[in-house]
């Protein structure tokens, strides 16, 4: 063992000298596994940021096998430094390694019971193995469980912000946006919510798998806070599994979408009381009350497009509410919020509606309408290198060149119509 | 004729001057007004199977509304009419319907039934025997002839699906227009007794084509069926068009169908319901000019003459002068005596409706700001239901205002186009960012899943 040591020691430092290391470290793998936990005592005579591949080597060798309590605590020090502190360059050389370290981490965490203590370091092992910011890895998801299990929302919501364009396992981008959706819902964001949970709902699938199931039921939820709407036709580029299968399965939370398009907050509530242990059991209870609040303000918004001014009274009673005293507690909240613009005059009990005073003639404005239009311009450039690349894929055009009719003497092209590959 | 032509030249004078005045006893008593319907008088206007309809229509919906009287005189006139036919079927409905509270000329008369059904199978040998003889002859014209006759046989007896398919059968043996067309009006008839508006619609347009030119009353017979069409289908503009241009030639001619003041009726109602104003200001000159054809064709059978058209055109000319109290308290007038007719009473409602919501759209439309109060007189009703159909009007986007509640003012509002516009653009432009970045990650997914096809059959 020292002997590994040494030569860790020796070749981390020189660039050349990895692939050398990585071999040595390879032949190393099983007789490392056999020592497993007692291997510990040397990861302190290793620095996690010079010798990150041996350190890695080493710690993966530690977690193979299962551990009790006391071994785990021992361990995730280490763990939560190494992930801080490695070297990008050399842990790119065993990727599935590291990946499952840190998998093997975040169980550890989670049976400390302290999921906050992985929160950074799960933070910190995402940029390390991302290839770019568009990169989704298998560490993205774990790290929103994380998030979510410690309430730490703020920290999930900056990975949240990059987009992701390049994902490695289908399975990772559901878990990702689903978990996503969560912590947006948390963070009261519900545009991006229901646009991370139309993500899954719509990902290609072969099957209906949970995961599918439970965003459905938020994303019907979420869209009615959001939109205010729910189509229960699923876009065409949904699989066709999803279409015929999703429906079924969330009946209830579908019959409470068709209750609240009419606009009648009783019926809405009836059907909430129905199927409320069902609503309870999938943790959607919450989700179902912010519903009804929605509802009021919705209708609410409605009066403000065909009243100057309204009584408190009436007001009251339009939007089915018990008593003035209530409508203007939400009115105030509204305004608040900044969902509305009015005031309220409490002498006379009336409530005048003003425009938006945004004019879009700030300089602000200019820079938004101004940085909008260079993120589309981005955008677009993306989507045509995209189709571009795709055009000269091989497989692609293997794909096409058999399905083109044969004998088309109108369209002669020199595409070959068989491509060996 | 020059005697005549002043003396009704004078009763027009009297009519165009005679607006908004109410009651005038100077007229005849109108048919369909205020006052209950002189079914005798309407029966009147019509013949052939629609009149007997039209009966059975008006004696259900009086019985409805608990009217016995109209009740009972609806059952005798068509018991009567039905006598002088051969539809069995009806005269045992109506006897039924009329359980003998007529006295005993008018109860069930099981040896007539018998008499005519016999008749009836005999006359079907007949004509069968003659149908087949002229289907092994392979002469057209009297085959064509046969399946026309047996078409006229069913639908005197009331058979009206095959009447139809008999009818429709003609076509292949149809050689020249006149045949086409003769073919396309006994379609028409039929489909319009069974109440199949699709088929007029289409028959009609198969009529039009033909190559000749159709003389005048036949053209305008499909324009009265294609009025109806569009009226049963709800297309009240374009059922308001057809009427107005069937134009006087028609008079008489369609009474087994429609008779000439309800192509008036309902011609002016689809058109205060859809028409704007100029287009509406043009009705009330047709109508104008119908009610002298109408006079000068009927003024020999003046019991018959109806002075519903003028009232119809008042109606019009209320409203196009914005007098909407009594334009609407008129429509109200009238309204229990058009429910009773067969082709208006589905859409009786819609059509108030649409009347009333233009009238008040129309009131709102010129004004910067309307004082509630006042408007709620202008249309004889309280500020409270008024607040409540303004507020219906501007969700639909029908009138464009505000509703000031404390000081009970309407305000006109004209959208800011400058602002709708900017929101509309970066709205665009959010979902724009969104829908392509969704597409790109879906791509990369599926990109995935044929890799590991392709990996999985290598």
């Amino acid at each position: 063992m020292e002997v590994l040591v040494v030569n860790i020691q020796g070749l981390s430092t020189n660039p050349g000298d990895l692939p050398n290391l990585h071999n040595i470290l390879k032949q190393a793998h099983d007789s490392l596994h056999a020592e497993s936990i007692r291997l510990l005592p040397l990861l302190d005579m290793l620095d996690p940021s010079l010798h990150s591949l041996g350190y890695l080597y080493i710690l993966e060798a530690c977690t193979s096998s299962a551990l009790s309590k006391e071994q785990a605590s021992a361990v995730v020090l280490p763990t939560a430094r190494f992930m801080n502190s490695c070297s990008k360059e050399q842990i790119q050389l065993a990727p599935e390694k590291f990946i499952s370290v840190c998998k093997r981490f975040k169980d550890y965490v989670m049976q400390l019971e302290a999921p906050m203590r992985g929160v950074a370091p799960m933070l910190a092992a995402i940029r390390k193995i991302q290839s770019s910011s568009e990169h989704l890895t298998p560490l993205h998801p774990e790290f929103l469980v994380l998030c979510l299990l410690s309430k730490c929302y703020k920290a999930g919501l900056s990975i949240l912000d990059e987009d992701i364009f390049e994902v490695d396992q289908p399975k990772d981008l559901l878990l990702y946006c689903y978990y996503g959706g969560m912590i947006c819902i948390g963070e009261k964001r519900f545009r991006k919510a229901v646009e991370l949970l139309h993500n899954v709902v719509t990902a290609p699938m072969s099957v209906i798998t949970a995961v599918a199931v439970e965003a459905y039921k938020k994303y019907i939820l979420v869209s009615l806070i959001h939109n205010g709407q729910f189509s229960t036709s699923l876009p065409k580029y949904t699989s066709s599994v999803a279409q015929r299968n999703l429906k079924n399965i969330c009946q209830p939370y579908i019959e409470l979408a068709n209750s609240y398009t009419t606009g009648k907050i009783a019926d809405f509530e009836t059907v909430a009381q129905k199927y409320q242990e069902k609503f309870d059991n999938d943790n959607n209870l919450g989700l179902v009350k912010q519903a009804i609040s929605s509802m009021y303000k919705r209708n609410i918004q409605r009066l403000t497009q065909t009243y100057l001014t309204l009584s408190l009274q009436d007001i009251a009673n339009s939007v089915q509410l018990n008593s003035a005293k209530e409508a203007e507690m939400h009115v105030l909240q509204m305004i608040q919020d900044g969902e509305i613009f009015a005031t309220i005059n409490q002498k006379d009990g009336m409530v005048s509606f003003l425009e938006d005073p945004e004019q879009y003639k700030s300089c602000g404005m200019i820079e938004r309408i101004d940085s909008s239009i260079q993120r589309i311009m981005a955008l677009s450039r993306k989507l045509t290198t995209m189709n571009e690349n795709i055009s000269c894929d091989p497989m692609y055009l293997a794909k096409v060149g058999r399905e083109r009719q044969r004998f088309d003497f109108d369209d002669y092209d020199p595409v070959p119509q068989r491509f060996n590959i | 004729m020059d005697a005549d032509d002043e003396t009704t030249a004078a009763m027009i004078d009297d009519e165009i001057y005679a607006n908004g005045g109410g009651e005038d006893e100077k007229r005849n008593r109108p048919i369909i007004s205020g006052e209950p319907l002189d079914v005798e008088a309407y029966a009147s206007l019509y013949g052939g199977r629609t009149k007997i309809s039209r009966l059975l229509f008006i004696a259900e919906q009086s019985r409805c509304c608990r009217n016995e009287a109209m009740e009972l005189e609806a059952l005798r006139m068509a018991y009567d009419e039905v006598k002088k036919g051969e539809n069995t079927q009806w005269f045992r409905d109506v006897a039924q319907k009329i359980d003998g509270r007529l006295g005993p000329e008018y109860q069930m008369d099981l040896a007539w039934c018998e008499s005519v059904d016999r008749r009836a199978e005999q006359k079907r040998e007949k004509l069968e025997n003659e149908l087949n003889a002229y289907r092994t002859n392979l002469i057209k014209e009297s085959i064509r002839m046969g399946y026309n006759d047996f078409g006229d046989f069913h639908f005197s007896h009331g058979q009206l699906g095959d009447a139809f398919k008999n009818y429709v059968r003609t076509r292949d043996y149809c050689t020249t227009s006149k045949h086409i067309v003769h073919m396309c009006m006994c379609s028409i008839l039929v489909s319009i007794e069974m109440g199949q508006f699709t088929h007029v619609a289409s028959y009609v347009s198969k009529a039009e084509q033909t190559q000749e030119a159709l003389d005048p009353i036949t053209v305008a017979k499909l324009r009265c069926a294609a009025g109806l069409a569009n009226l049963e289908a709800k297309k009240y503009k374009l059922a308001a068009r057809k009427f107005l241009d069937t134009g006087h030639e028609l008079g008489n001619n369609y009474n087994e169908v429609i008779a000439p003041q309800d192509i008036a009726t309902y011609g002016g109602l689809c058109a205060l319901a859809s028409f704007d104003r100029a287009e509406l200001k043009a009705c009330i000159l047709i109508l104008l000019f119908f009610v002298f054809w109408n006079k000068v064709i009927d003024n020999l059978n003046f019991r018959n003459f109806l002075e519903l058209v003028p009232e119809i055109r008042e109606v019009i000319n209320d409203f196009y002068s914005s007098r909407y109290a009594s334009c609407l308290d008129y429509l109200g007038n009238l309204k229990a005596n058009l429910l009773l007719d067969i082709h208006l009473h589905d859409h009786l409602e819609t059509l108030y409706d649409q009347i009333r919501n233009k009238a008040l759209i129309q009131y709102t439309h010129p004004f910067v700001s309307v004082d509630l109060n006042m408007m709620a007189n202008a249309f004889k009703t309280d500020v409270a239901g008024l607040e409540k159909e303004l507020e219906a009007l501007i969700t639909d986007n029908q009138v464009q205002a505000r509703i000031d509640s404390h000081n009970k003012i309407l305000y006109a509002r004209h959208a800011d186009q400058r602002n709708a516009t900017f929101q509309r653009a970066l709205q665009t432009g959010n979902e724009f960012d969104r829908d392509v970045k969704s597409m790109l990650l879906r791509i990369n997914l599926f990109k995935h899943e044929s890799n590991q096809k392709q990996s999985k059959k290598s």
